[in-house]
């Protein structure tokens, strides 16, 4: 709540503004109070809310499970243990669908990727107010956004790492030699035809983070941008539409989720299949 | 919308996550489920062969049921036949015994029968001597015609 009646549009920009701590231009460190201080501080900066609520969901998610694989046995699973195993072994299962090298990476790599996913997205259904307004009031912070995946900069950090592991997998399943053929001699294979080649894979490539990024955060943006359009609405009016958008992105949540880690399977099961 | 160091800092919480699950959540987990999986495989196939057990035992019972019903009726069928030939033989003795008793009796009655006859010719004699003096009123020499009367007791 920048100001105390603030217009719709300032409402809406003041909600997808972060938590942004940094070196304002100044030279001075500290949290910036508006969206041009924030922009001003570039790259070295860096956003509060994302990375606590991300850190945040992780070690729960985490918590969790090691909670339950502390205690997993042959025995009847219950409680904690049944819903741990459920999702083991739907995502033991995902991978052995899809991917079929040896690594055992890409697992326990798919496990984190949905549920953390899952986690920083089901932040999307706390109504829009609550934790901010938590925030300000206790805290007198300006700003706070806590759905970590409406921040680009979430979706594209776990991108690029997935992006690092498919050129990882690439390069050391493949070779160097191996890996470069495969950008350059696809699909025409005439030398003639390399430059053109390179482009293309290349394109190929790069969108790969790319879409994986920009589709996670391009979902949740819309979806938390909605339930901003909706919370400006007169408090006796919003339960109509937030609740059905509330019931429906339950669905979306989950499946970007799934879409995020599925690709990721596929992705890094491409870069380990020898052409 | 800015890019910032945020981005590598998830970078690097979601690699140190990754390694966690890796290291510490996924292996224990898993080993559970193969573990059950393989253990709920064990069970089934120690209920299918119990099963298999099960029906070469009914499988058994059955035939000793029937060949003991096999046995028992050739016991009874040996024991009716036993029992016929205990009657028959009872029989015959009995018959042969009755043969004999009657054979015996018969014996007896002749015997009686020889016997009285015996006694009565003797007798025959002496009411024939009475009764011939009776009508003739004289003594008859009873030396004289003994020998006629015994001729006729002798033909009685």
């Amino acid at each position: 709540m920048a100001s105390e009646n603030p217009s719709a549009s300032e409402y809406i920009k003041h909600h997808l503004q972060n938590l942004t701590y940094g070196q304002h231009p100044d030279g001075s460190w500290g949290i910036a109070e508006t969206a041009q201080e924030a922009a001003d501080m570039g790259f070295w900066a860096i956003h509060l809310d994302t990375m606590g609520f991300s850190i945040g969901l992780g070690v729960l998610f985490l918590w969790l499970f090691r909670t339950a694989a502390k205690k997993a046995s042959t025995d009847t699973p219950k409680g904690l243990q049944n819903f741990v195993e459920i999702m083991v072994d739907f995502v033991d299962n995902s991978v052995k669908e899809s991917y079929h090298g040896k690594s055992k990476v890409i697992a326990p790599l798919a496990l984190t990727i949905f549920v953390w996913i899952f986690l920083m997205n089901l932040m999307d259904l706390i109504p829009v107010d609550f934790i901010p307004r938590l925030a300000h009031d206790v805290f007198g912070l300006s700003y706070f956004k806590i759905v970590p995946t409406t921040d680009m900069n979430a979706t594209i950090g776990m991108s690029l790492s997935v992006f690092a592991l498919i050129i990882f997998y690439s390069i050391s399943i493949k070779g160097v030699g191996g890996f470069v053929k495969e950008l350059t001699l696809q699909p025409f294979n005439t030398p003639i035809m390399i430059p053109f080649n390179f482009v293309l894979e290349m394109v190929g490539l790069l969108a790969k983070p790319v879409s994986l990024a920009l589709r996670l955060f391009g979902n949740l943006y819309a979806g938390e941008l909605i339930f901003i359009l909706i919370a400006v609405l007169p408090w006796f009016a919003q339960w109509a539409l937030s609740v059905p958008w509330a019931i429906f992105h339950i669905l979306i949540i989950t499946l970007q989720a799934f879409i995020f880690m599925m690709l990721t399977i596929v992705y890094l099961s491409m870069a380990s299949e020898e052409h | 919308m800015n890019l910032n160091l945020t981005l590598l800092g998830q970078a690097i919480s979601f690699a140190i996550f990754v390694w966690f699950c890796m290291k510490f959540v996924w292996p224990p987990v898993i080993a559970a489920l193969e573990e059950r999986s393989k253990k709920i495989a064990d069970g089934l196939e120690a209920a299918n062969r119990a099963s298999r057990d099960l029906e070469l035992a009914q499988e058994q019972a059955s035939q000793i049921l029937r060949e003991s019903k096999e046995n028992a009726a050739e016991i009874i069928e040996q024991a009716n036949k036993r029992a016929n030939q205990m009657v028959d033989e009872a029989k015959e003795q009995v018959i042969a015994d009755g043969k004999r008793l009657r054979e015996v009796a018969q014996a007896e009655i002749e015997q009686d029968v020889m016997r009285a006859k015996e006694a009565l010719r003797a007798q025959v004699s002496v009411l024939a001597f009475a009764g011939a003096e009776k009508i003739l009123g004289a003594t008859i020499d009873e030396k004289a015609h003994s020998e006629i009367v015994e001729q006729l007791a002798k033909e009685l």
